[in-house]
């Protein structure tokens, strides 16, 4: 069982929390008009064999959105913490 | 549809030594003792190759068997990482059907039923189709109505599809749950008679001796390890048993395809997630079709040796472990009881997950990359086992025509920044990981 690290709540489970995809890529600024930038955003992975940086959100406990570093060739789970602490930064998709 | 006959002419090369599988022979090796020959060649890498087909599971197998029977190409190398046929199409619950919506989809998967219908016959060896029929549960009436569009849309097509209303099921299915506190309550479903099951390795096993009869190297142990380019042109791949040119080369490699893509400087809109399936420990004969039920994703049918064999929806997260997670044992065995609960002390045997690379829209890729001579079958999230013989009939055509053909056209790799998505679900994009 993948478990979990919720900043606020704890170990927990993985089925507590929903899957959100890769957090290290850079979303366009909000009026780029760059359809080549977009287009890379929303439908282009990296997809990693290996370390991944991603969300989740804890939906079954504090519902908050939180980055996990996590090895996808083992499903070994590293550091996590809050998505709102590194927004603003380069890489907050 | 245009095409080759589906009539065998197998040409005897210089390579070849291995004999035609027969009843004949059987009774000739049993009365001599013969050894039986390897059903392969163990090929080393030439230098050089008109084609090579990066993968050696089903797909890639298929590819190269298409090229050299149908495009009279010949020289050509599949390259495997691993041993052949180690990876998905021995890991799915071995179910074929062409009961898809979209246009498009209707007549990729007619092909490849069609195909599959003939190629015991045509590979000179056994993969065991079992024409068994599936039914698709509809537990409403409005969800009847949506399988009543969906076999109406397959007659059209002229496939074969039978409505059938709660009585027919209660007749066929007789051990569904029927009680008036089920869950979900069937309402009837739909019925394709041509559906059905095949021992999937021997699929890898029959493509690979028909590819190497016709004086294709499959070459097993030998993982790419870069590609070789001339500006945006690939000219051949980098090994671990060293350089090999190539007029033309194709990924072929699932779950992997976002790894080999990056080799050559691609990223594609494919993230990797996880697929179990399971066997019961084996009983009598029970379930005599496939079965999926209409209020999970969960599927179901009893192999030759007397498992029942299912599986259900992905885990719902990124992973290359090919280990699945234990939650989604729990689901799948759920909806396994809500939906025949005679089988709720079965144990089970065993359970494996393949790795499907998943694509925004559910829709795999077929056809041209942005760099010449290179070209991807790719993005099969959970349906490439049926796609097998269509994927790699129409990937040889696109090899060898540098162009698409008509059954592969809606499947091209640039479909998302065409705005051209094309959802058979009708959910929306990157829905799975909702």
């Amino acid at each position: 069982m993948l478990r979990i690290s919720c900043p606020h709540c704890g170990e927990r489970d993985y089925t507590e929390f929903r899957y959100g995809g890769d957090a290290s890529k850079v979303r366009p600024a909000h009026d780029s008009t760059d359809v080549r930038a977009w287009i890379d955003h929303v439908f282009l992975f990296d997809n990693p064999k290996g370390p991944h940086r991603e969300y989740w959100q804890h939906v079954l406990g504090c519902r908050q959105w939180l980055v996990l570093e996590r090895d996808t060739a083992t499903n070994t789970v590293g550091r996590s913490w809050l998505a709102r602490e590194s927004a603003g930064e380069a890489g907050h998709g | 549809m245009s095409g080759p006959s589906n009539a065998p002419r197998f040409k005897r090369t210089r390579h070849s030594v291995i004999s035609r599988y027969s009843a004949l022979a059987l009774v000739r090796r049993a009365l001599t003792g013969d050894r039986w020959q390897r059903a392969w060649r163990a090929a080393d890498p030439k230098p050089s190759y008109d084609v090579i087909v990066i993968g050696g599971g089903g797909h890639g197998l298929a590819t190269a068997y298409y090229l050299a029977r149908n495009h009279g190409i010949h020289n050509v190398a599949v390259l495997e990482r691993g041993y052949l046929g180690s990876g998905n199409v021995g890991r799915n619950t071995t179910l074929v059907r062409s009961n898809y919506l979209m246009d498009g989809n209707t007549q990729f998967f007619e092909h490849s039923l069609k195909l599959w219908e003939g190629l015991s016959h045509e590979l000179n060896y056994n993969i065991m189709l079992s024409q068994r029929g599936q039914i698709v549960l509809a537990h409403g009436p409005s969800q009847l109505d949506v399988l009543a569009r969906k076999g109406n849309i397959m007659r059209l097509n002229g496939i074969d599809a039978e409505l059938l209303d709660r009585a027919d099921v209660m007749r066929m299915l007789p051990f569904l749950d029927y009680s008036p506190s089920s869950r979900f309550p069937i309402y009837g479903g739909v019925l394709q008679r041509r559906a059905g099951t095949v021992r999937h390795d021997a699929v890898a096993w029959g493509y690979a001796r028909a590819a190497d009869r016709l004086g294709v190297d499959i070459i097993e142990q030998c993982e790419v390890t870069g590609f070789v380019r001339d500006g945006e042109r690939i000219t051949g791949v980098e090994t671990t048993r060293g350089r090999i040119s190539a007029g033309k080369t194709a990924i072929s490699v699932a779950g992997h395809s976002s790894q080999v893509a990056a080799l050559a400087g691609l990223r594609l809109p494919v993230e990797s997630h996880l697929l179990q399936a399971f066997v019961s420990e084996p009983i009598k004969p029970f379930l005599d079709h496939v079965v999926s039920f209409g209020a999970e994703l969960f599927y179901i049918s009893q192999s030759d040796k007397g498992g029942l064999v299912f599986g259900g929806h992905i885990d719902g997260f990124n992973s290359y472990t090919q280990r699945g997670q234990f939650p989604k044992v729990q689901t799948v065995a759920e909806c396994a009881v809500a939906l025949i609960p005679s089988i709720s002390r079965l144990r089970l045997l065993r359970h494996w997950a393949g790795i499907q690379d998943m694509t925004p829209d559910g829709s795999p890729f077929i056809g041209r990359t942005p760099l010449t001579n290179l070209y991807l079958n790719g993005g099969w999230c959970y349906q490439g086992f049926k796609a097998t013989p269509a994927a790699g009939w129409c990937l040889a055509h696109t090899i060898a025509h540098d162009a698409e053909h008509p059954l592969n056209r809606h499947l091209a790799l640039d479909r998302f920044e065409q705005s051209n998505g094309f959802d058979e679900y009708g959910l929306g994009l990157w829905t799975y990981k909702q």
